[in-house]
């Protein structure tokens, strides 16, 4: 293993933030991380998921009676330069007084490693992220997403308990982040290390993640597996946050939930469901012939290549949104019958 | 026809700024290396008068550049932490505090002056001595170093940079010396630069200040054009030039800015 101490386990007990001016960023926190393991926090920007990742990084303490324990032991009042853990930054934080390879070693000459070991080192976090030719380069010589890298190596090379991301794709472009987020994903599983990741990104957060922390308002709104919690959301929030949701209001009875735009059969159709959700690939356009749950108009229809993305008006506020695979020019305005698969219903 | 007009109302512009800021320039030194100035050049040309200024004030002329040096050392100590702390710390008090730094270079340098004996003038130890004029050239010139230092400060992201540090396990004192001062660096040659050249400068405040033992360069400028020949305070002028003039290069030439550039994606 190139990469890193032993991984640690976190936990935080009882964490709140309440910042100088009064404003509540967090609200009283539980949470568990295993070693080795990669949570992402994910949310929309003032939910909390940042200052929980300052808190565990040592630049925030918790309001009083919280703990933030790495093995087992209170690291509460631990400043971040006595934590051992490696950080990267939004805005990447490189020191524009170093070249590259100052920028990686820096951290290791910070801790009187002798000068040939920083060296070799160095070396080998430039070759691990592929920017051994940048070596010599100052950092306003880099590109954004060679910065993002230098950020990495240089957060790796003092082998920390555990990495630490803030938004480190925010600040690229689309291309680049699906390339670096690969790159990352496949970094953090060869190092084993324990990680934590803040995005406001779902797709990031369901790619990279062992486990997703939703959080909404300083609270958590769900913890679970990026499948659990894009098949079963615990809350209405984390439902639009995550994906996309359809939504049909109605009544249900006898095994089936009525709505302006039909019947759909659920046999285990909850009597006291006003709405039911589901996601886009739970529902298709129904072929001639086939029983048709719903009826409803092409709203309208975007041609996406492999496949075609239409809203179709059903009498609902909003148009469901169906992804649909087949080899058929939608018009504007079209009646089509709507086949819902019940597997993938649910009430919230 | 358009650019031509152009051109010659540049080139009048030019001359004009020539007339006030060079030509005195040059018939002033040349006022101090002319044998008689009422004559004019054609009574030759001499190093009479300069070798009259070194003999007679030269003493000035070293105190001058302690005073300056002790200045720049007085105002880095104090002003490089004042700038880092106003910078970390933006509230209404260090704003205030930052507003209240200038003052001494809004009020008249006389006024200072003259607080400054009524204070501490029957103090006859420190009154007499030329530490006495170092505090007022330090209060004159404090704002010109911190402001420096704090422009560019502001423009850097200091707290992430610092924050970064930090989780490569850098201590304050190790924050501070690998990051805080390199990044600055600009501004604190900047500042240095502003600093030394006041002080050398500075008359108002100083005249006031002074003793006989404890005469500077300007004072002694005024004295030479009060009191002598008018070659002779020409002459002053020119070494006042000499010492200053190669001074203000080799800063200029450390504190050269270096160009951001634009890097784009490469595609591997």
């Amino acid at each position: 293993m190139t990469g890193t101490g032993k991984p640690v386990s976190i936990a935080l007990a009882n964490c709140a933030k309440t910042f100088a001016d009064g404003t509540r960023a967090l609200e009283p926190l539980d949470l568990a991380i295993h070693a080795g393991e990669t949570v992402v926090f994910l949310g929309p920007s003032g939910c909390g998921k940042t200052t929980t990742l300052r808190i565990i990084a040592g630049l925030e303490e918790p309001d009083a009676g919280g703990k933030v324990l790495f093995d087992g032991v209170d690291v509460t009042h631990l400043p971040i330069e006595q934590r051992n853990v490696g950080m990267v930054f939004q805005s990447y934080a490189l020191f524009p007084n170093m070249t590259v390879a100052g920028n990686v070693g820096y951290g290791l000459r910070i801790r009187k490693v002798p000068d040939a070991q920083v060296k070799a080192r160095v070396s080998e976090m430039l070759a691990m992220m592929q920017i051994t030719r940048l070596a010599d380069r100052r950092i306003d010589q880099l590109s954004g997403g060679q910065r993002q890298r230098v950020a990495l190596a240089r957060a790796i090379a003092v082998r920390p308990r555990a990495l630490l991301l803030d938004e480190p794709l925010t600040a690229l472009d689309a291309k680049l982040r699906d390339t670096l987020r690969l790159d990352i994903d496949s970094l953090l599983r060869s190092l084993g290390i324990t990680a934590i990741y803040v995005t406001h990104d779902q797709a990031e957060a369901m790619a990279l993640g062992d486990r997703i922390v939703v959080m909404e308002h300083g609270r958590v709104a769900q913890i679970g597996k990026p499948r659990e919690i894009y098949q079963r959301p615990a809350t209405r929030f984390v439902a639009d946050f995550i994906g996309t949701m359809n939504r049909l209001t109605g009544t249900a009875r006898d095994g089936v939930f009525r709505c302006k735009a039909g019947a759909v059969a659920w046999p285990e159709a909850p009597a006291t469901a006003t709405e039911i959700l589901f996601r886009p690939e739970d529902i298709r356009v129904a072929g001639s012939g086939e029983a048709a749950s719903l009826q409803g108009t092409v709203a309208s229809a975007f041609f996406l290549g492999d496949r075609t993305r239409l809203f179709v008006d059903v009498g609902e506020e909003r148009p469901l949104v169906i992804e649909s695979t087949a080899r058929r020019d939608f018009q504007h305005g079209e009646a089509v019958g709507l086949a819902i698969d019940p597997r993938g219903l649910l009430v919230l | 026809m358009k650019r031509r007009g152009l051109f010659f109302l540049q080139l009048g512009f030019t001359l004009f700024v020539c007339a006030f800021l060079i030509v005195p320039m040059i018939l002033s030194i040349m006022a101090g290396l002319t044998v008689n100035y009422f004559v004019g050049i054609e009574s030759g040309l001499t190093l009479r008068w300069v070798m009259e200024v070194w003999n007679g004030y030269r003493d000035t002329i070293f105190l001058s550049i302690g005073l300056a040096l002790a200045c720049l050392a007085a105002t880095l100590v104090l002003g490089i932490p004042a700038a880092y702390v106003l910078a970390k710390r933006q509230n209404a008090l260090t704003r205030a505090i930052e507003e209240l730094l200038v003052m001494p270079v809004a009020v008249p340098g006389l006024a200072t002056a003259l607080a400054l004996i009524v204070t501490y003038g029957s103090l006859s130890g420190f009154r007499t001595s030329w530490a006495f004029i170092l505090v007022g050239h330090v209060l004159f010139t404090l704002p010109f170093m911190v402001r420096s230092v704090l422009a560019v400060l502001m423009a850097i992201d200091l707290k992430t940079l610092e924050e970064g540090a930090a989780s490569l396990g850098a201590g304050f004192w190790e924050r501070f010396r690998d990051i805080v001062l390199p990044n600055c660096r600009q501004g604190i040659l900047a500042g240095s630069l502003m600093v030394v050249t006041l002080s050398m400068g500075e008359f108002n405040m100083t005249w006031l200040l002074h003793t006989p033992f404890t005469k500077t360069l300007p004072v002694g400028l005024a004295d030479a054009y009060a009191s002598l020949r008018l070659e002779i305070g020409s002459a002053y002028t020119l070494v006042f030039f000499i010492m200053i003039v190669p001074l203000l290069l080799a800063m200029q030439a450390f504190a050269k800015p270096r160009p951001a550039k634009f890097v784009a994606e490469e595609t591997e």
